[in-house]
């Protein structure tokens, strides 16, 4: 083997000389922008980490991924930033008021906000953004998350063209250069946290001469605390402090570097090589298998956190045998979520019970924390005996072969695996596991053609009721075929209100009624798992798992 | 000559129109749309999107567009990648695997010829043996086990290259080696053997007879018709690196048009698939056929048509 190996050196060698030479021999077209770290001379530094790929726009209006969000929110700024604890404070606007009513919003925005042009940002340029992500006629392709602009009122019916309504019906308007006002459809408590939403940030409007603005460095005029100055396609993208922001002397990093290398063992070696200052979620990922090592070997470094999101296998109630809430019931209660967490997932997620994560606000703090998720147990003997009534009652004699479906992922895959065992072993229910491609996955779920299938759902904005409203009877997102009066009555009690106490208590008694539905199996509460350099403050990850390096230092190790 | 190269075109343009067809009407028959996410869009926006990207049309009458379209060579512009035409995309990832693809070419053909020559003129030696064995190697050893491999012990371990990136000429010799691997080993054994064959043949012994020197013989006279089932395989070889890369530009974290490929699919990115998909066809076809051209020209008992030539 030794030997072998000897001789392998040897070829790769005279390989290696080979292929300096024909490296040589060509024009060197790559101007090379440095990817290497290093301190300059005020002892400022950069701060590199990989997307993984491409963003796939960086119009606010279009983004919906977080690999262009991750971007966008550095080189744009809302109204309102959150703060490293996750509370809405002054951005674009220094101030503002909310009606008695909750309906109407008041932004005063600050006098020395300026695009990176050096532009003023004013309270016009809000107006077009917001309008424009609603235009239905937007070039080339209306915005598929202006429904995130909904609360707004007439927005809605602008986006759809319903009653005639036009642009000049949407309830926003500039009061003067620097007032904004707002009206809404219904109070909404969580609406000052969309003010740092990617969908809610303003464009220069200048825009509107040229549509493919947002595709080139050159061309993008952004408002935050970081400018773009490269974007080599497929490659890198370079941010630097931007020399017009109000706060430009709290913007301590010197660059911020952005890879697209997409794959985990390359961008962990890129890592551990020093070529990456950050490795990991939200837009990179590192392999599983290492994790277990790299807590081991770096323990400071290597970080978990809980990021507000959910996973869950989901019955088709429409479908024999699962139109049996008995049976959904049996084969939610044969699952050790405990085991799935600590053999499978290994990210530090938790077992979920409930269907909205912790990490996101309730009446004063954690909503989890505030409503216990303890909706049922596990139960092996309890699950066998309610397997049996549930046939029984289909007068079926045995469980026929439960089809398991979910798109193709390692992950996905193992838990399903799992899963499968787990079910046989406990209930002697034989299952079949479907690997599906993603289009052709997501087309089946919501076409209702699959027994069982897995879900998984982040949250928009910090309220239960971006989990909340997707089971709502009409909602498009609710593909088991779940339905309950009682359920979208709570839904919409809790949106006819500003009482955080009333709304708390309407969506958890929704909550409520969708797990004991057993329309969806909860299996666990996700997590984030990355890796950053020593050295490094104020970078920070929010509660959906989004990273947040506007305010990030270097401070030496 | 010149008849031939017309046949050939029109073949091509024929391949090309079928294959356009074909890819246009697999790709509708795949579920999805590009514009699915976990999350649905509420259908108002979903029905919105379809209509402005004409998804709402007959097939018929789609197919017709894009054929239309195509004919004016317009490839159309991305789904996903917003605001970006499909030739843009192409050009962005395309220029990654061409120069990767290039220097593999050069190396593998520069690498392989030097080994086989090595190894057939140590016949039954130890070089010979050795050089063999590593060819079986190469040849056996998947290129993403190379590349990896690579990136481990000079990236990694001896930290003398960079594990992933173009951003420095130095960081083009990992992936090009491991691009290389394959087909150098390939050309290794396919040079020993023709080169075997040649040395033995009648004419190299009348070449000696005339006291030629060693030198010249090898070079003029043997490699010369050694050569030749090298030149058969550097055409589909020159296709399979630049479109095949995929695996290494991944592993070395180079955004080459492979990936968008793969993307494009998963994405429904309808113009993407069938631009990225006829750009490949077409890049393979003009490979073979310069093969085909480039063989007529090294070796003159070749005649490309019956007429002509």
């Amino acid at each position: 083997m030794l030997k072998k190996n000897k001789h392998g050196f040897k070829l790769v060698s005279l390989l290696l000389v080979l292929a300096i030479i024909a490296v040589g021999c060509t024009p060197k077209n790559e101007t090379g922008n440095s990817g290497n770290g290093g301190s300059d001379a005020a002892g400022k530094k950069e701060f590199r980490m990989n997307l993984s790929e491409q963003p796939p726009t960086l119009d606010p209006a279009q983004v919906q991924d977080q690999v262009s969000a991750t971007v966008l929110n550095g080189i744009y700024e809302g109204l309102l930033r959150k703060d490293e604890k996750g509370n809405d404070v002054a951005g674009i606007a220094k101030d503002w008021k909310i009606s008695d009513d909750g309906l109407t919003y008041t932004f005063n925005l600050r006098d020395d906000a300026k695009w990176s042009n050096g532009d003023p940002v004013t309270a016009n340029d809000f107006v077009y953004a917001w309008k424009r992500v609603l235009d239905p006629d937007l070039k080339p392709a209306a915005a598929a998350y202006a429904y995130q602009l909904y609360y707004i009122k007439n927005a809605e019916k602008y986006n759809t063209g319903a009653d005639g309504v036009t642009a000049d019906d949407v309830a926003v308007k500039a009061v003067d250069e620097h007032t904004l006002e707002v009206t809404l459809n219904s109070p909404t408590p969580y609406f000052l946290s969309l003010m740092s939403f990617t969908t809610y940030f303003p464009v220069h409007q200048s825009v509107k001469d040229n549509e493919a603005w947002a595709t080139d460095a050159k061309t993008i005029i952004t408002n935050g605390s970081f400018k773009m100055t490269e974007w080599k396609k497929n490659t890198s993208i370079t941010l630097v402090p931007n020399e017009n922001y109000y706060a430009k002397d709290d913007v301590k990093l010197s660059k911020v570097f952005f890879t697209m290398v997409n794959d985990s063992g390359t961008e962990l070696s890129m890592y551990q090589t020093d070529k990456l200052d950050y490795a990991g979620m939200p837009t990179g990922l590192i392999p599983t298998e290492q994790f277990e090592t790299l807590k081991k070997s770096n323990p400071d470094e290597f970080k978990v956190k809980g990021t507000a999101s959910i996973y869950y296998y989901m019955f088709n109630i429409k479908q024999e045998p699962f139109n049996n809430q008995k049976i959904r019931q049996a084969l939610s209660m044969a699952i050790s979520r405990q085991d799935i967490t600590d053999k499978i997932a290994l990210g530090g997620e938790k077992p979920a019970f409930g269907f909205v994560p912790p990490g996101i606000k309730g009446e004063k703090e954690d909503f989890r924390a505030e409503v216990s998720d303890a909706y049922f147990t596990e139960d092996i003997e309890a699950a066998k005996k309610l397997l049996a009534e549930g046939l029984q009652e289909l007068g079926l004699s045995k469980m026929p072969t439960v089809k398991l479906a979910y798109n193709t992922n390692d992950k996905h895959q193992k838990i399903a695996e799992a899963i499968a065992a787990m079910w046989k072993t406990n209930l002697g229910v034989d299952t079949s596991i479907e690997n599906q491609e993603w289009g052709v996955f997501i087309d089946n779920r919501n076409r209702l053609n699959y027994e069982v299938a897995r879900g998984g759902n982040g949250a928009d904005y910090n309220d239960p009721m971006t989990f909340i409203d997707l089971y709502t009877s009409k909602s498009g997102n609710n593909n088991t075929g779940f339905a309950s009066k009682e359920y979208d009555d709570m839904v919409k009690k809790a949106y006819a209100t500003d009482n955080q106490k009333e709304r708390m208590q309407a969506m958890a008694r929704a909550e409520q009624i969708l797990i004991e539905s057993r329309a969806v199996a909860p299996l666990f509460y996700y997590s984030s798992v990355y890796m950053i350099k020593p050295g490094y403050e104020g970078i920070f990850m929010d509660y959906k798992g989004d990273i947040d390096y506007n305010r990030g230092s270097y401070v030496g190790k | 000559m010149v008849r031939y190269v017309l046949q050939k075109l029109l073949f091509m343009l024929i391949s090309i129109f079928v294959l356009a067809s074909a890819t246009f009407f697999l790709m509708k028959a795949i579920p999805g749309n590009p514009f699915q996410s976990e999350k649905n869009v509420p259908p108002a926006i979903q029905e919105r999107l379809n209509e402005q990207y004409g998804l709402n049309d007959p097939l018929g009458v789609q197919y017709l567009h894009y054929m239309n379209n195509l004919l004016h060579f317009d490839l159309g512009l991305s789904m996903k990648q917003q605001y970006t035409s499909v030739v843009d995309v192409i050009k962005n990832g395309f220029i990654y695997s061409l120069q990767l693809g290039i220097f593999a070419i050069i190396l593998a053909i520069a690498a392989g010829i030097v080994l086989g020559l090595i190894a057939a003129l140590n016949h039954r030696k130890f070089l010979d043996a050795f050089t063999i064995f590593i060819a079986v190697l190469g040849v056996s050893i998947p290129n993403f086990v190379v590349a990896a491999g690579l990136q481990y012990i000079f990236g990694v371990k001896l930290g003398w290259l960079s594990v992933a990136g173009l951003n420095d000429p130095t960081d083009f010799i990992l992936p090009v080696v491991a691009l290389s691997f394959l087909p150098a080993a390939f050309i290794a054994r396919l040079t020993r053997s023709s080169m075997l064959e040649v040395l033995t043949a009648d004419y190299i012994k009348t070449a000696r007879a005339k006291g030629l020197s060693g030198r010249i013989i090898l070079i003029r006279h043997a490699l010369r018709n050694a050569i030749l089932p090298v030149v058969t395989y550097v055409g589909p070889m020159t296709a399979n690196i630049i479109t095949g890369s995929v695996i290494i530009e991944q592993i070395f974290g180079i955004g080459g048009l492979g990936k968008s490929f793969v993307n494009s699919i998963t994405n429904r990115d309808y113009t993407l698939i069938m631009g990225v998909t006829l750009f490949y066809a077409v890049i393979l076809m003009l490979a073979r056929f310069l093969t085909d051209i480039a063989y007529g020209l090294v070796d003159p008992r070749i005649k490309l048509s019956r007429k002509g030539g």
